[in-house]
């Protein structure tokens, strides 16, 4: 275990070695100049050339992706171009937010998605069933930023039961949470309902009718365990997805996380900010499948990590 | 006597009345019947055996006495069944819950599956116990301690904590039956409980389900296919056809005057060890296939010092931590139109041997077919080798791609190996069709509308299509009812006759491996325990582990003195061994006209 975790982390810290590659590369690429951007429009081509050596913008690629390399190992994500402040600064007030955010989307999602997969499973080929797996389409279909828009009208504006947009209290977690978790849910429904109805055709199953076991041990002793195997594979991979949501999700409700951060960044090519989030988000996907897969093996005794 | 003390009686001798029991299976085109007003009598402490093959209906008659039909696809749609005086096909679910496990307890025939990967032993086993709840911690242990004990079961303490991948399929299968007696029922039904077993464990379960059957007064259920079993086990016989009774005798009639022809057709194609007694030749090898067979010839395939290992990798840099040593420094020949069986349970190495003959995997030492050497020869090195070599697999549901026609993929070896094409193709798939005993007009069919018989035909047919000289049959026909396995057999035979085929026949039924071959080697953790023609090792089995397994082999003559109980059961040794370990060398011993035996020492 202790070899395997080793071996992860070493394969983790490539994977974030050519993340950055590629960022670095993609970023070196983009038409937009950071140099102007900082300088402002109405900046002489002097000031914008001054800017552009002070941030060393004007070295060859490998010498700026090296310097900045360099930084990373030494823990320095860089500063900001506009916020004037060190890049960790900057995350580290911002990632407890999201951090937030997206636990309670997880919650959400597995709260909604578990008890509609096991009770579609339950019922299966009924009225119900069929109710539940048009909702989970929708939660799979519909964009966040509607879904967003119309909790914030009918429990926001409407109803007035949670607030329409900040950060500080539970109140304000719940609207953000259910819908960074909406999508997530129409998944996990699907595959519990599938995964649940596989589980009770098994074997094992009849064989724990015969020796007379009721309908809730069958199913909280004997099923569940079984049937939420593939789920927590894929809460892991959840990790990025939510990356991808939180950008639009923060927008919508004004939820200070690194997903805004991350948007204004990208609106004024802010290179480092940019670079920081991505390598930062990178590291949640990865080491969430890691985690995932250390809870595998606590539950199913089958697989062992060498 | 009043009814209530009838009743009591009932509950304590475990006699159940079976009348007119009808089960329906719901189909797309209707309700289908497939079990069709059955009745019988289960006496209190006597052995019922229920025999038929698959399709027959009575693994279906099982589950419902149980109310565990697959619903809503199944139900029993006509018949009682009276227990104590209540007929348990008509209770609700919750009265049905008190019914099983209390007064009728089950096992099934897939240990591997029947047990909840996730659950220890213990966990599963003191559900069994607890299932109508009331009892402390302390006496869930107790009882599953003294139930381990009771289908012994070796370190019964340690078993608790394990989980079923841990254990083999004989334990496995112990602890169904320990979860089964948990509640002390009355009755066992047993559906085909050894089927997924090696022989020697088969004889192992069957003699225990006896001596519990002794100790404990049960009455038992016993539904096999395998009339071996029967006579090892059975009072009373109902032989099952198409889902109805054809036949309900003692078992000493059913095999001295079976009465119905489907009896008779079923007894008739059990093969039987030692029926082939004072022969040389396979039992339908022609006449011609003696004489003219080369004595002299160059062995079509030598295999000298076989092994193969594989690495089980771990650490940080994932490099091998153990080896699993699968077979040992094996050493055969097969000559041209030879028929050379590797017998042995499971694990022993035989399968690996064959896919070693076909590089199917990472093998060392030399194996040479028709004069090639093949070691390390890629996949296009290999093509030539393989127009000689082909394999027939176990499973002919798994070994045929679903997604295309049978035509098709008779026809693929062909095109891969750019042999046919157009019309000549077509004619060459009809013609091995037309062989297999398949209508050509079946072609375009797909591999889901055959049954089991007719798909191995298929998979025969593909291995045909190369015309090649050597074909490994894997278990080829270990799945199939005893009725189509002499049928397979027989097309095999017919074959090597007409053709001069050599065959390995890897199997583990040693009645089956008597009647098809010129040679057999025995096979026990990896390596050759004892090799010979099939007259010496049938007649004259030298090694223990030979003995051992013919021993095992379930008689059909119910005549025959049943085995006493054997001790406990203990699992086969690991075959994984740290990196360091250098297996010991075995050199046979001969004793007489090419008669091979491996002393272990």
């Amino acid at each position: 275990m202790p070899a395997y975790i080793a071996r992860r982390l070493i394969q983790t810290a490539l994977i974030l070695l050519g993340i950055s590659l590629v960022t670095f590369i993609l970023l070196y690429l983009v038409p937009a100049d950071p140099a102007r951007q900082i300088a402002g429009r109405s900046a002489t081509a002097a000031t914008v050339e001054n800017i552009r050596e002070q941030l060393g913008l004007n070295l060859p690629f490998h010498e700026q992706y090296l310097r900045y390399l360099g930084g990373l190992l030494n823990g320095d994500l860089g500063r900001s171009y506009l916020q004037k402040t060190e890049v960790s600064t900057l995350i580290a007030s911002r990632l407890p937010a999201s951090l937030i955010l997206m636990a309670g989307a997880i919650f959400c999602e597995l709260l909604l998605g578990l008890t509609m997969g096991v009770i579609a499973a339950l019922k299966r080929g009924s009225r119900t069933d069929d109710a539940l797996m048009i909702a989970s389409f929708v939660g799979v279909s519909a964009p966040q930023f509607v879904i967003g828009i119309l909790l914030l009208y009918v429990f926001a504006v409407k109803l007035g039961w949670f607030p329409i947009g900040g950060y500080g209290t539970f109140a304000h977690l719940v609207l953000p949470s259910i819908t960074l978790g909406f999508l997530g849910a129409g998944w996990y429904s699907r595959m519990m309902r599938s995964s649940l109805i596989d589980v009770l055709r098994q074997d094992y199953i009849r064989t724990a009718r015969a020796t007379g076991a009721g309908r809730g041990k069958i199913l909280f002793g004997h099923a569940l365990p079984n049937a939420i195997l593939p789920i927590i594979a894929m809460i892991g991979i959840d990790i990025g997805l939510f990356m991808s949501g939180i950008v639009v999700v923060e927008s919508v409700f004004g939820w200070p996380g690194i997903g805004q951060l991350a948007w204004q960044a990208i609106q004024r090519v802010d290179i480092p900010i940019i670079m920081g989030v991505t390598l930062v988000s990178a590291c949640a996907i990865v080491l969430g499948n890691l985690l995932a897969d250390l809870i595998t093996p606590l539950i199913d005794p089958r697989i062992k990590l060498r | 006597m009043s009814s209530a003390r009838a009743m009591e009686q009932d509950q304590a001798t475990g006699r159940l009345a079976v009348t007119g029991l009808t089960v329906q299976v719901a189909t797309p085109a209707g309700a289908r019947t497939v079990v069709d007003g059955l009745s019988f009598t289960l006496e209190g402490g006597k052995t019922l055996c229920i025999a038929g093959e698959s399709g027959s209906g009575k693994s279906m008659t099982a589950l419902s006495l149980m109310q565990l039909l697959p619903k809503p696809m199944a139900r029993v749609s006509a018949g009682t069944a009276m227990l104590a005086g209540r007929d348990i096909l008509a209770l609700p679910e919750a009265a049905m819950r008190a019914v099983r496990g209390r007064s009728i307890g089950m096992i099934f025939q897939e240990p591997m599956t029947s047990l909840n990967p996730v659950l220890t032993v213990g966990r599963q086993l003191g559900g069994a116990i607890s299932a109508h709840g009331g009892l402390s911690d302390a006496a869930i242990r107790a009882r599953a301690l003294e139930l381990l004990d009771q289908v012994q079961i070796p370190e019964p303490a340690r078993r608790l904590k394990q989980y079923p991948h841990e254990l083999s399929g004989g334990m496995r299968q112990r602890v169904v039956i320990a979860m089964a007696l948990a509640q002390n029922p009355q009755i066992l039904i047993a559906d085909e409980p050894t089927t997924a077993l090696d022989v020697t464990v088969q004889a192992q379960i069957l003699a225990l389900i006896r001596k519990l059957q002794a100790d404990l007064g049960l009455s038992v259920i016993l539904i096999t296919h395998d009339m071996g079993v029967v006579a090892e086990m059975a009072d009373d016989v109902l032989v099952m056809q198409h889902g109805q009774m054809v036949e309900h005798s003692p078992a000493g009639v059913i095999f001295s005057k079976p009465r119905h022809p489907y009896t008779r057709e079923l007894l008739a194609a059990v093969p039987r060890l030692g029926e082939m007694a004072g022969t040389t030749a396979p039992k339908r090898a022609g006449e011609s296939a003696d004489a003219a067979k080369p004595t002299h010839a160059e062995p079509l395939v030598a295999v000298k010092d076989l092994t193969v290992r594989f690495d089980i990798k771990g650490g940080i840099l994932q490099r091998p931590m153990q080896r699993v040593h699968a077979v040992e420094g094996v050493s055969f020949d097969i000559m041209p139109g030879e028929t050379l069986s590797l017998v042995g349970e499971s694990g022993c190495g035989k399968s690996t041997t064959g896919k070693a003959l076909l590089n199917l995997i990472p093998w060392q030492g030399q194996i040479s077919v028709g004069g090639r050497a093949t070691h390390g020869l890629g996949a296009r090195a290999m093509r030539p080798v393989l127009r000689d070599v082909q394999m027939i697999f176990q499973d002919p549901y798994a070994s045929l791609d679903p997604r295309m026609r049978v035509g098709e993929l008779v026809a693929e070896p062909l095109q891969i190996h750019g042999l046919a094409s157009g019309s000549e193709l077509a004619d060459r798939v009809a013609y091995l069709f037309d062989r297999v005993g398949l209508s050509t007009d079946q072609m375009r069919r797909y591999p889901h509308e055959f049954s089991g018989g007719q798909r191995q035909r298929i998979c025969i047919a593909r291995a045909l299509s190369l015309s090649p000289r050597l074909i490994v049959a894997d278990e080829s026909v270990a799945a199939l009812d005893v009725s189509i396995q002499a049928q397979v057999l027989d097309l095999l035979q017919d074959i090597q006759n007409e053709t001069g085929m050599s065959y390995l026949f890897i199997s583990h039924d040693m009645a089956v491996v008597e009647q098809i071959s010129h040679r057999v080697a025995v096979m026990y953790m990896g390596r050759f325990v004892e090799m010979g023609s099939r007259t010496q090792i049938f007649e004259n089995p030298q090694h223990d582990y030979t003995r051992k397994l013919m021993a095992a082999v379930p008689v059909a003559d119910p005549a025959r003195p049943r085995r006493a109980f054997m001790e406990k059961a203990e699992d086969l040794p690991s075959p994984v061994h740290a990196l360091d370990y250098t297996p010991p060398r075995h050199a046979p011993r001969d004793i007489g006209g090419g008669h091979l035996v491996w002393e272990a020492r």
